[in-house]
């Protein structure tokens, strides 16, 4: 690493232009600069802000703790210094591909020798009646967090609750930090259990126990009739027991779904997310593709989308090095957090189709580690304030290394030692 | 506001004057010190803020957290007994003057 500037752009003819300045963006962004790329290169977000953190929005953010400065990812003169073109607020409304040109939503074309599209996700919306009321807020960039966070601070203000629609992990984010403010919080999820789709039975019931503990009303296979809705603000919503839930603020946190209309618009093959290879090649050599909008298409076929830090950062990385010709292929296992009140979840691999899960630690005291297997294979590990099982779990995991159950569940059993050698 | 010193691997030296409640992670980000990435956004998740502290930081900051450690584990650069990540470090009066250096590689 050098403090010194980046020798400007040499190839005049050549223009990388990156749809989106999320962590997929500027990742791809810098890993062309570093990668010794000498086009010139345009990072294109349509929020009004320069790249920030997304992950403490509900979290560090929303409680206050921190303002917008410390949510910035890079200082302004430090994209400068890097030959980076910022430009934020500019949307994109069309890629042409026959004249290789991204058509801006104020009427200008810029042309690009290379694309990156890091366009993200957008939370669904519910087609629920009286969705479309103010407070009924979704969450994902800090706009959207500043919204919530007024309306947690009208909910103190007039003692109202919140409600949270959907008990995923942004839902549940926002309830805990809420209740750190003292805000009555319901939490209502249509399934059976919390984070049902990612954690095992067991851990849903510890997040369920956990928050009930914190002062959350949870409530499990909630079927939801309407929100009620006076002078265009949610003021109760309504279960289809009949039952009406006052609230002052309603979450939804019931997914999202990946920006993929301008690749599809533009011809490219798109499948829930705009589908690349395990180097964020799109079906245009010209374009890549990186981060939530990408369905990456696995050995066996299927597709993988992902939505996490580290998968629109590699991603970025394989991106940027696919327009320089390269094969930086993005297979490592795939790793998540979240942190609800003091408790920090980190998730290594994915748990799908686990028909096993085996406890390492004590879910009453301290921390732990929940051991998921498919037909007998490690294939995902759910630690709670327990990152060192976490990244020995991702190095098992990576190695495609299986401790048995009966080794996974022994707090004696070095679970490394099956790495050496 | 606490005056720190960023040394990046080069050898470069920048005083920062980092807001007390900042954590060191941010404030290098702020002022454009390369070697920080804060790939998670100071979660204590990504160990790709890692540092080495000087005697005065060693002597003044409190110990490093259980999962500071684990994930110092995770390191790519070496890691030694002065390494921390900078975002647990927040800035407070009691570390004026201390400097810290970044290793050559993060990731």
């Amino acid at each position: 690493m050098s403090s010194q500037p980046a020798a400007a752009p040499q190839d005049p003819g050549a223009h990388i232009v990156i749809i989106g300045a999320g962590q997929a963006g500027l990742m791809a962004a810098e890993a062309l600069r570093s990668g010794g790329s000498s086009a010139a290169i345009t990072l294109l977000g349509d929020e009004p802000h320069a790249p920030y953190h997304r992950p403490p929005l509900s979290k560090a953010w929303l409680a206050g703790e921190v303002d917008a400065a410390q949510l910035l990812m890079r200082a302004p003169e430090m994209l400068a210094r890097k030959h980076i073109t910022l430009r934020t607020g500019a949307a994109v409304q069309a890629i042409d591909r026959a004249a290789q040109c991204v058509r801006l939503a104020d009427g200008s074309a810029l042309p690009y020798t290379g694309l990156v599209l890091a366009t993200g996700a957008t939370p669904r919306r519910l087609p629920l009646p009286g969705a479309e009321a103010a407070n009924v807020l979704t969450l994902r960039s800090r706009d959207d967090a500043a919204a919530i966070a007024a309306g947690l601070a009208r909910c103190q203000a007039e003692g109202l609750p919140l409600v949270v629609i959907g008990g995923g992990f942004i839902g549940l984010e926002v309830a805990a930090t809420a209740r750190k403010k003292g805000v009555a919080v319901t939490v209502l999820e249509a399934a059976p259990r919390l984070l049902g789709r990612v954690l095992s039975p067991q851990l849903s019931d510890w997040y369920a126990a956990l928050h009930r503990s914190h002062g959350v009303a949870l409530e499990l296979g909630a079927a939801i009739e309407r929100l009620v809705v006076q002078d265009g603000q949610a003021r109760a919503v309504q279960l289809a027991d009949g039952r009406e839930l006052p609230c002052g603020l309603v979450v939804l946190g019931v997914g999202v779904q990946p920006n993929d209309a301008l690749a599809r618009e533009a011809g490219l093959a798109v499948d829930r997310g705009i589908v690349v290879d395990a180097c964020g090649r799109t079906s245009d050599p010209l374009i890549v593709a990186a981060g939530d909008c990408a369905a990456r298409r696995l050995p066996d076929g299927r597709l993988l989308r992902l939505e996490s830090v580290q998968n629109a950062s590699e991603q970025g990385k394989s991106a940027a090095a696919a327009l320089l010709g390269q094969d930086r292929p993005f297979t490592a296992t795939p790793w998540f957090w979240s942190d609800q009140y003091d408790r920090k979840l980190q998730m290594a691999g994915l748990s799908e189709g686990a028909d096993q899960a085996v406890l390492r630690g004590s879910l009453e005291d301290g921390p732990f580690s929940v051991f998921q297997y498919r037909a007998g294979r490690l294939v995902a590990v759910d630690s709670v304030n327990a990152a060192k099982d976490h990244l020995t779990a991702r190095k098992l995991l990576d190695a495609g290394v299986s401790p048995t159950p009966e080794q996974a569940a022994d707090l004696g059993f070095n679970l490394a030692g099956l790495l050496a050698g | 506001m606490t005056t720190l010193t960023y040394i990046e691997a080069s050898g470069s030296r920048t005083d920062v004057d980092v807001p007390d409640g900042w954590s060191l992670m941010q404030a290098a980000i702020a002022n454009g010190i390369e070697g920080i990435l804060g790939e998670c956004g100071g979660s204590c998740a990504c160990a790709t803020c890692h540092c080495y502290v000087d005697d005065l930081l060693m002597a003044a900051l409190p110990a490093p957290s259980a999962s500071e450690l684990d994930m110092l584990d995770n390191v790519s650069a070496e890691r030694r007994p002065n390494s921390r990540l900078a975002c647990q470090i927040k800035a407070s009066p009691a570390l004026a003057g201390g400097s810290l250096t970044l290793p050559e590689t993060q990731e």
